[in-house]
Formats: C-alpha cells, structure tokens, sequence
C-alpha cells in the first residue's frame, strides 16, 4: 500500500478515532488492573509486621510490576499519539497532579529495590513505608485525575475526584488481595481474605457517593449519569462485587482474581461512556476533532494490531513462568 | 519565581540529563550479559555464571530507576510543553506509542525472567530472555531516537492551520521517520552506551586488581576481576575508535544539514573559510567571560582544521558563521562540550591501546599507572555521553522543532511561574537524591562483589536458603 491511500481516509472505512477512543480507555484499564494489584500489594504490606511475610510480598510482586506499570507508559503514548491536543491540554491543566502521580510512581518503583538492598531494620523500615505510601497514593492521584479529567475540572482537587480516588485505592486492594491469595500459602491468606472483602464493600459504597457527587457537583454529566449505559455497567459491577464476596468465601480464590478484573474495566468502561464522544469535557474538544490525520492514525493501527498480540504473549510468558505461589527461597 | 519557559526548560534538561545515564547503563550491560548468559548456559567457566549474576543486578537496578525517571520524560512534554505537544504531537507521539509496545513490553516482561527466574525457566526460554530484554533496549533507543532526529532535521510533513491552531500534519512517513539523522545519532549513541559500560567495567576491575596485585590485599575472587579487566579491554578497544571515525561522520552531516548548530561547535561567527580547529578558547575581554555568547575569542587551533572536519578533507572549505542567522544558541556551552567530548574520545582511545598492550605484554596487572587511568575514568564514558547530549539539544537552540517551531513558543501557554519553580524545585530535590542513591546502591552492590564460587555450586546442585517462614506449605484458609 502506498502512502497515498493511506492518507486518503481510514484504513478499510473503520471508524479509527472511535476504536483509538475504546483502545485507549482498555489500555488504561488493563494498567489499572494489572498494576492495580500491585498497588494493593503495597497497601496490603502496611498490614505486616512479620519481617518474612513482608519479603513474600515484595516476592509475589517482584517479577510483574515493572511489565505491569509499561501499561500506563503505553497508555501516555497513545494519548500522545493519537490526541495530541487531548493529551496536552490535560497533562498541562493538571500540571501539580501529574508530578503527583509521577512522584507516586516513582517512590513505589523504588523501594522495592532499595529495600533488599540492606537489611538493618532502619533502612528496610523507612523503605518499607515508602512502599506503602507510594501504593496508596499512586492509585488515589490517578483516581483524582480521571475523574477531574471526565468532569472537565479545571483545578485538580475536586470533591468527586477525592472520592474516585479513595474508591480506586480500595479497589486496589480487592484486587491486591486476590492476587496475593494466589500468590502466597500460609496464615497471612486468611487476612488477606478478610482484606479484599472489606475492599469489596467499601469500593462499592464509594462509587454510589462518587456517582452521588458527580450528580451533584457537575451539571454537565448529570444527563448522561442517569441513562441506559451508566447503570448496566454499576449493575456489573455490584454483580462482581457479590460475585467476589461469594468467590472469596469459598476460597475460589482465581475467580475472585478475575472478578476484580470485571470491577476494574467496567469502571474504565463507565468512565468511557460518560465522555464520549468528547475526550476532553473541559474545551469540549470531540474524539473526532482530536484525533491526528488518516496517514499517521493508519500506521499506528497497523503498528498497534501488529503489537499488541506480541505483548499479550510476553505477559502469557511470564505470568507462565511465575504461576503458582512464591517458592520458598525465592525473594525480590 | 523563574518563568515558565526557563523554569520548564532546565526542569526538561534536568529530567535528560539524569534520566539518560540509567538507559546507557542498560542498553551498554545489555549485549554483555547476553554472552555472560550464553557461556552459562553452554557450561562455559562459571566466571561467566559470576559475570551474569554480578552484573545482573546493577543492569537491574538501573532499569528501575531509568523506568520511573523515563515515565516523567513521557509526560512532561505534556505538562511543560503543552503547545509543542499540540503542534507536533502527529509525528512526535506516534515514535512514543510505539517504542511502549514494541520495546518497553518486550524488556520489562522478559526482564522479569531474567531477574527472578534463573530457577523457574528452562536455560533456553532463560537465553531467549536476555535477548529480548537486549533487544528491547535497543529497540527503545530506535524509536526515541526517530523522534528526537525528526525534531533537528524535520521532513516528511506540512504546516496545516485549521481554527487559528497550527499543526505538523504527517505527510510521508518514509522520509519522517528514516530520516538520514537517526542512522547517525543511533550508531553513535549505541557505540556510546557500549564504550560507557566497558569504561565502567573497567574502572570497578581495575580498582580490584590494583588492591590485590600492587597494595597486596587479599581480594575475594580476584579472578573475576581480571575477567572483567579483560572483557572490558576487549569492548574498549574496539568501540573507542568506532565512536570517534563515525563521530567525525556525524559532525560532517551536522554541517550540512544543521549549519547554525556546527558553528556554535566551532564558535564560527563571520562565515569564512580556512576556518581553524580550535583547541581552546576564551573570550578577549573580561566582561565577555560570563556571556556565552561572547564574539571576540583569542584561541589556539589547528590552521584549516574546522574547515577540514566540515567538509571531509578541504582546509579551504567554507564555513557560514553564526551571524548569518537570526538567533544562535549559547556559543559557549556548545563549544566547550563539544571539545571536552571529543577529548574524552581521543583518551578513550589511548586508555584501550594501553591497557591491550599491557595485556599483550603481561603487565596488565602489574602497571599501576594504568589502574589508576581506569579508575579516573569510570565514569567518564557518561559524563562524555551527556556532554554529546548537551551539544545536540543546546546546539539546535532557539528551536526545539528545528527552523520550524521555537522552544519558547513551545510552552504550555496556561502554566504558570509559580506551579513551574515549585516543580523544578522539586526535580532538583528528588533528583539529586535519586542519583545520590543510585551511586550509593551501586558502589554496595561493587563493595560486595560477585557471588563466590562455592555459592554458585550450591545453586546448581539445588540446595536453597532456609524457606521463609511465611512461605511454608500450609493450604487451609
């Protein structure tokens, strides 16, 4: 195929800037899941004292979370790639939160790292809660900015965007939980049961007081919170809340890993919904007025269908490698 | 308060010039333990067992931190260069997207195999994960490289104004994205990254051989160290002239293609030919020392030599001065880095022939002067990699899109003085301290050295540590 006809309009007719809008909002979503647990993984070590326990965590962790974080890298490239004026108005408007998040990240990445590399008890404690307050603030800046980026907020603390952020901290730990359950034998299991729980049913009761907010604060949004879509997907996701609740009783413990994964992208799909077909409420620019010229968004849905099927079967690779509990020995 | 367009611009220098030196780390150990892991597999010495352990862990160290420095690059042009971003983001972000899902994925997910996996994986899936973790750090460098090569010499592209806003539309991607700078920029970055690690390697050997050898401390596996030694003799020696035959290439491209960049290199300010290599140079009077931009240089150079390195062989060739542009970057700092690059080159070079003749005589060892070169420069290969980086982006000052869009213009228009020197203050907080500790962990991980021998043995024949208490095989929740 030559340039030409590539520049002449979407590739074989395919609404691209709509499939961009979805892939994008999947590409946050599997981050959310995937690193997800890994936040909860930090929040839940704030709960150990036992010096081993907490090495089994940074253990079952340890393999995936750097895999896992590439999701959001990839997530940023593609905002950048096929929204520019999108990704730069938020980033820009946002600009305290983003170094927020940014910091966040960068205090959770580390400490793992710097925790092993001494063992007197200072250094792995401060280390240590700065594995906790990276996990736990990472998703709740995250949480702060979509939901500041969905209700075109112009400021970065916003009621309803707190309240997203605290629920997507707790959803963490739903998913946090479930993963180490499959990832850790022992008496800590039975905590971790009761943890992802508590999660469940706080995650649950804060999105109805986010969605409360939401109706309450944002004028804009209020049409579309109160429509076919919006409550399918809180239908879905009490259902996979129960659906966890149940799992996790009867210690169907791959299932609850996978409900949590259901809680996880119908939020992102929720969030999906309210804003379409606009990418960015707070100058009312659309998906399609955002979005770049045939030419470079044909070869990016080359590139992205080429790749993407590679980068599932790297994760099928390690997930496969790593399954089955941390063995003993093994350690970050 | 510093406003937002300087603020912005030394937070994005900051961010670069730190972030770099963890991707040179990696991508210069990458092709190492590639080998390291091969002999191992093939029960080659277990020197090469060592070599993959020891090193693996400063490759992993490294990683991490270049991941969430790399993560912070990705969003500034974002947060600090919003309109940069709106104007240039249909070729610029696509490279982004791109290097994520074809480079990042392929190196963070195999590098979790490779890190923690020795015991999990057969030694083939174990190989194949030090190749795609190598390739995935080198095909990171391609696409980041595409991008920042479309930014000095931009083709392939039209200035489209819709609704009173300008910006790039992509017009051939052939001729944006394999334009004739990224083979110049990747050869030499690559070779740069090699040569980096093998004066590193180098360093850290040589200290320990110096120990045992000439103070006669006993040093655990002294061995392993005169491996090292040798490899790194071996990586230096081939790359450090490499670095300078395709450097003077790339300088020459840089004449033809980036005028106004190469005479800043070159402090060129009257267009002239038979223009003289400077040495060194200073201004000719004293108020001028602090103004980078200072016109009147007294200087020592080679007659005809700027002219020469320009046009490939003619002294006489002619050279256009920076007074035939409108703007020109900090003539200074461009000219002094450029000169203390190449002069780190050219040592590099020496410290390769002289440690291989050494070796060739069997004093490698022994010589104590060469030990002490090779400590001095351990961190040299970086520092001239940084140095290169600060030619590049300084030298295509005011423009951050050559000749077509000027940094300035390319600022977020709603930041403000203040959110913009609260976060640089920030940057040169954390950064600091990230660095500080990088080296800390580093020179632990140097201090502590490889694994013994007799800990190797216990590893292949399947003895483990005492399992964790936590861990036990207990099933019953």
């Amino acid at each position: 195929m030559t340039d030409g006809s590539l520049a002449s309009g979407p590739l074989f007719g395919l609404p691209l800037a709509e499939l961009w809008f979805a892939l994008l909002f999947f590409i946050f979503g599997t981050f959310l899941f995937l690193d997800g647990f890994d936040f909860g993984a930090g929040a839940l070590f704030a709960t150990r004292e036992d010096e081993a326990e907490r090495e089994t965590i940074l253990a079952a962790i340890g393999p995936f979370w750097d895999g896992n974080e590439v999701w959001l890298v990839v997530f940023g490239g593609a905002l950048f790639a096929a929204f520019p004026a999108a990704y730069a108005g938020l980033f820009s408007r946002h600009y305290l939160l983003m170094f927020a998040i940014l910091g966040a990240l960068l205090v959770r990445g580390l400490a793992p790292e710097m925790y092993e590399q001494r063992h007197d008890e200072r250094w792995q404690r401060a280390w240590g809660v700065a594995f906790v307050v990276g996990s736990v603030t990472a998703p709740f800046f995250l949480g702060l900015f979509v939901a500041n980026w969905l209700l075109g907020a112009s400021s970065s603390v916003t009621l309803a965007g707190v309240v997203v952020g605290l629920a997507v901290v707790a959803l963490t730990v739903v998913t946090g939980a479930a993963f180490l359950r499959l990832k850790i034998r022992g008496a800590l299991r039975a905590d971790l049961r009761r943890y992802g729980e508590y999660g469940v049913v706080a995650y649950l009761a804060l999105v109805v007081v986010a969605l409360g907010a939401i109706y309450a604060t944002a004028p804009g949004v209020r049409a579309d919170l109160v429509s076919l879509p919006t409550a399918g997907l809180v239908a879905v996701s009490v259902a996979a809340g129960g659906g966890y609740l149940l799992a996790s009783r009867r210690d169907a413990v791959y299932a609850a890993f996978v409900l949590g994964g259901v809680l996880v992208y119908a939020l992102v799909t929720l969030v999906a919904a309210l804003l379409f077909p606009v990418v960015d409420p707070a100058t009312g620019l659309t998906v399609r007025a955002a979005v770049v010229s045939p030419l470079p968004l044909n070869l990016m849905s080359i590139g992205a269908a080429l790749l993407l099927p590679l980068v599932f079967s790297y994760f099928a690779v390690l997930y496969g490698a790593f399954s089955g509990p941390v063995e003993a020995g093994e350690a970050y | 308060m510093i406003e937002p367009v300087l603020a912005s611009r030394l937070q994005f220098a900051l961010t670069t010039i730190v972030h770099i030196v963890f991707p040179v780390m990696s991508m210069g150990l990458a092709p190492f333990l590639v080998v390291f892991t091969w002999k191992e597999i093939r029960g080659g010495p277990p020197v090469y067992e060592q070599l993959r352990r020891f090193w693996t862990k400063i490759f992993a160290v490294s990683f991490v931190v270049g991941t969430v420095t790399g993560i912070v690059l990705e969003f500034e042009f974002g947060t600090n260069f919003a309109a940069f971003s709106t104007f240039a983001g249909e070729l610029f972000g696509g490279p982004l997207a791109v290097e994520g899902m074809m480079a990042f994925m392929l190196e963070a997910t195999f590098l979790g195999i490779f890190v923690f996996g020795r015991e999990r994986v057969s030694d083939r899936l174990f190989f194949v994960s030090s190749l795609a973790v190598a390739a995935g750090t080198w095909l990171s460098a391609v696409w980041i490289l595409i991008a920042n090569s479309w930014m000095q010499t931009p083709r392939g592209y039209e200035l489209v104004t819709e609704g009173g806003q300008t910006t790039v539309h992509l017009t051939d991607a052939f001729a944006a994205y394999l334009n004739p700078r990224f083979g110049f920029m990747y050869v030499h970055m690559q070779n740069a990254a090699v040569e980096s690690v093998a004066l590193f390697m180098a360093g850290v050997a040589a200290y320990y051989v110096f120990r045992h050898h000439v103070w006669g401390y006993p040093v655990q596996e002294v061995g392993f160290w005169e491996t090292t030694l040798k490899i790194a003799l071996v990586a230096l020696v081939i790359t450090a002239p490499l670095q300078v035959l395709h450097g003077d290439l790339y300088a020459r491209h840089v004449f033809e293609t980036q005028p106004q960049k190469f005479a800043a290199m070159e402090a060129v300010w009257e267009t002239d030919s038979y223009v003289p290599e400077y040495i060194v140079a200073f201004p000719t009077s004293i108020a001028d020392l602090t103004d980078p931009r200072a016109k009147e240089l007294f200087g020592i150079g080679i007659p005809g030599g700027a002219s020469w390195l320009a046009s490939g062989g003619d002294p006489q060739a002619t050279i256009t001065g920076l007074n035939e542009f409108e703007d020109s970057p900090p003539v200074a700092i461009v000219f002094w880095s450029f000169r203390a690059m190449v002069g780190l080159g050219f040592w590099f070079i020496l410290l390769g022939f002289w440690g291989v003749y050494r070796w060739w005589r069997g004093e490698l060892l022994e010589d104590d002067l060469l030990h002490k070169a090779l400590m001095v420069s351990t961190p040299l290969g970086i520092l001239a990699v940084e140095l290169g980086w600060i030619v590049t982006e300084v030298g295509r000052q005011p423009w951050v899109v050559q000749g077509v869009l000027k940094t300035s213009e390319g600022v977020s228009p709603g930041l403000t003085s203040a959110e913009a020197t609260a976060t640089l203050a920030g940057f040169v907080l954390v950064y600091a301290g990230l660095l500080s500790l990088y080296t800390y962990v580093v020179a632990r991980i140097v201090r502590a050295g490889p694994p013994t021998r007799s800990e190797l043995t216990a590893v292949t024949t399947g003895e483990r540590a005492a399992p964790l208490p936590g861990a036990e095989a207990v099933d019953d929740d």
